[in-house]
């Protein structure tokens, strides 16, 4: 068979298997992503404006996610995860659940996401000059519309980078869960290569994949940054 | 309204000096809270002590120090290795004609865009298929080295480390003051001697902090190269899960020493950072 009957959408070729593989990466990165962000603003509202215990309880979780290699932490919470949850279901009386991979897969990406997002947020909000948000306080603004009307775009500009990073970080730490055996696009790749002999094609092809992906991120996430800076001085783009 | 003044004056002072509240910080590290938490924390550890299974570790010391052994190899091999490329990858883009400017970009951005995981196994399943076929490759000398996968981890370790650093480096080539070079120039000097004693120098000055951070990013890159049979620290502590039935213990004990690792490496650049940068600054 040619490049192109293997690349084919229909079954003889691999094409749908790899772009099926892709949608299920893309929907565990988003899903990361986002757990990682509700995470990322709870950690760092928590580190700014917690008490004692909670921060030092964040910063541990922060450093040690950050220094620990992340095939590590996504064997670790796969593996450790799961089995902890059915031990907790057994000791609680219930049936033993079947954690779906991509349930897994968000829940490990999330985790490791929201210490970075701690980090990018905490930094970004720091960088919020205290005298607006003093100002909304002193025009008696209660907290959730403070954080809404002035922290929250006040602070994007700042986080909009570090952000954008955790977004590529996320669509290829996706590729880390092949090695346990959850079937996204590395893992489809190396099948469809082992099943064929033609790993290099196939991996090329999953590299474009990969690449047009973040090409397009970098799009989107220019459009978004430009919007967000709209009005700001001293930001020039 | 006396705590909201002093909550005030207090924002006030960290707009004036910011670095007040980390002065602060060294002076009492040692809080009563943290104490609390520190005894739950010995608690913890005591009662994991107790309660896990630790009594693989001692039969498999010598396979984990040579794991260790190879993590470091390869994180120092393919961090040396990857500056090497990084150095002429930031060069071809700041200086460099059009083509090579643009082959470094497309260099750079491929790599970045891809998982590392993808092209580990690109250069391991798919070049490794594509060499026996060549001739002249089988007749070499360097084909018993292709026939082991630690090459394999070290070429796609090194690119990627270029493909991060080249970046970085481009960065720090193109913020180098001109004047400085255009000083060189003006001395005499020819454009390498320029390149050699001024602009890579205050480059690599630039570009030192950043480094501390990508050679922590490579360390947590290595467990990678046990997918492709490189027996690293990560593939060692993985035999021992498959031989004692074990689940945590071996995990969390290599979490710890991938901790400690990166408390190291970050407290040796640390170090470093405070020594060489300011030399002749």
């Amino acid at each position: 068979m040619g490049p192109l009957e293997l690349l084919a959408f229909s079954p003889p070729g691999w094409g749908g298997v790899l772009l099926r593989a892709l949608l299920t990466s893309l929907e565990v990165a988003a899903g990361g992503y986002l757990m990682g962000l509700l995470i990322g603003v709870g950690g760092a509202f928590g580190k700014l404006y917690g008490g004692p215990i909670l921060r030092d309880l964040l910063e541990a979780y922060t450093t040690i996610i950050r220094a620990v290699p992340e095939l590590v932490l996504i064997v670790l919470v796969y593996y450790a995860g799961t089995d902890l949850l059915n031990r907790l279901m057994a000791a609680l009386g219930y049936a033993r659940l079947d954690v779906s991979g991509m349930a897994a897969g968000i829940a490990v990406i999330g985790l490791v996401q929201g210490a970075y997002s701690t980090e990018v947020l905490r930094g970004a909000i720091k960088a919020v000059p205290s005298g607006q948000i003093e100002t909304a306080r002193a025009y008696g603004m209660p907290p959730f519309l403070l954080v809404r009307r002035i922290t929250l775009p006040a602070m994007l500009p700042h986080a909009i980078p570090g952000l954008a990073n955790l977004w590529l970080i996320a669509t290829k730490d996706t590729a880390l869960l092949a090695v346990v055996g959850f079937t996204e696009l590395t893992l489809a790749t190396r099948q469809a290569g082992g099943a064929t002999r033609e790993y290099m094609l196939f991996f090329c092809a999953a590299g474009l994949l990969y690449l047009m992906v973040s090409l397009v991120s970098n799009v989107v996430i220019a459009l978004i940054e430009r919007r967000a800076r709209r009005g700001m001085p001293g930001f020039s783009s | 309204m006396r705590e909201d003044n002093a909550e005030a004056i207090h924002a006030m002072a960290d707009l004036i000096d910011p670095e007040e509240d980390k002065g602060a910080k060294s002076e009492s590290w040692l809080k009563p809270h943290r104490v609390v938490l520190l005894l739950l924390a010995a608690l913890m550890v005591a009662l994991m002590a107790f309660n896990m299974r630790w009594d693989w570790l001692p039969l498999y010391w010598k396979e984990m120090l040579g794991g260790l052994w190879v993590t470091l190899a390869l994180l120092v091999g393919s961090s040396i290795l990857g500056f090497a490329m990084a150095v002429p990858l930031g060069l071809a883009q700041v200086s460099g004609p059009a083509p090579l400017a643009w082959a470094a970009r497309g260099f750079c951005t491929v790599i970045r865009g891809t998982p590392l995981l993808l092209q580990l196994w690109l250069l391991y399943y798919g070049l490794g298929s594509l060499f026996p076929q060549i001739p002249w490759i089988r007749g070499s000398f360097i084909w018993p080295y292709l026939r082991e996968a630690w090459p394999y981890a070290l070429a796609s370790l090194t690119i990627s480390f270029a493909g991060y650093e080249g970046e970085v480096m481009r960065g720090a080539l193109a913020g180098v003051p001109k004047g400085e070079l255009e000083a060189g120039r003006a001395y005499g000097m020819s454009r390498f001697t320029v390149l050699r004693r001024i602009w890579l120098p205050r480059a690599i000055q630039r570009a030192l902090p950043t480094l501390n951070g990508e050679i922590v990013l490579q360390l947590k890159a290595t467990p990678l190269v046990a997918t492709i049979t490189v027996i690293d620290l990560y593939a060692v502590i993985s035999d021992v899960r498959q031989d004692t039935y074990i689940i945590y213990e071996p995990l969390l004990f290599l979490a710890f020493i991938y901790l400690c690792l990166t408390g190291l490496l970050v407290a040796g650049f640390r170090h470093l950072e405070n020594r060489i940068p300011t030399r002749g600054v």
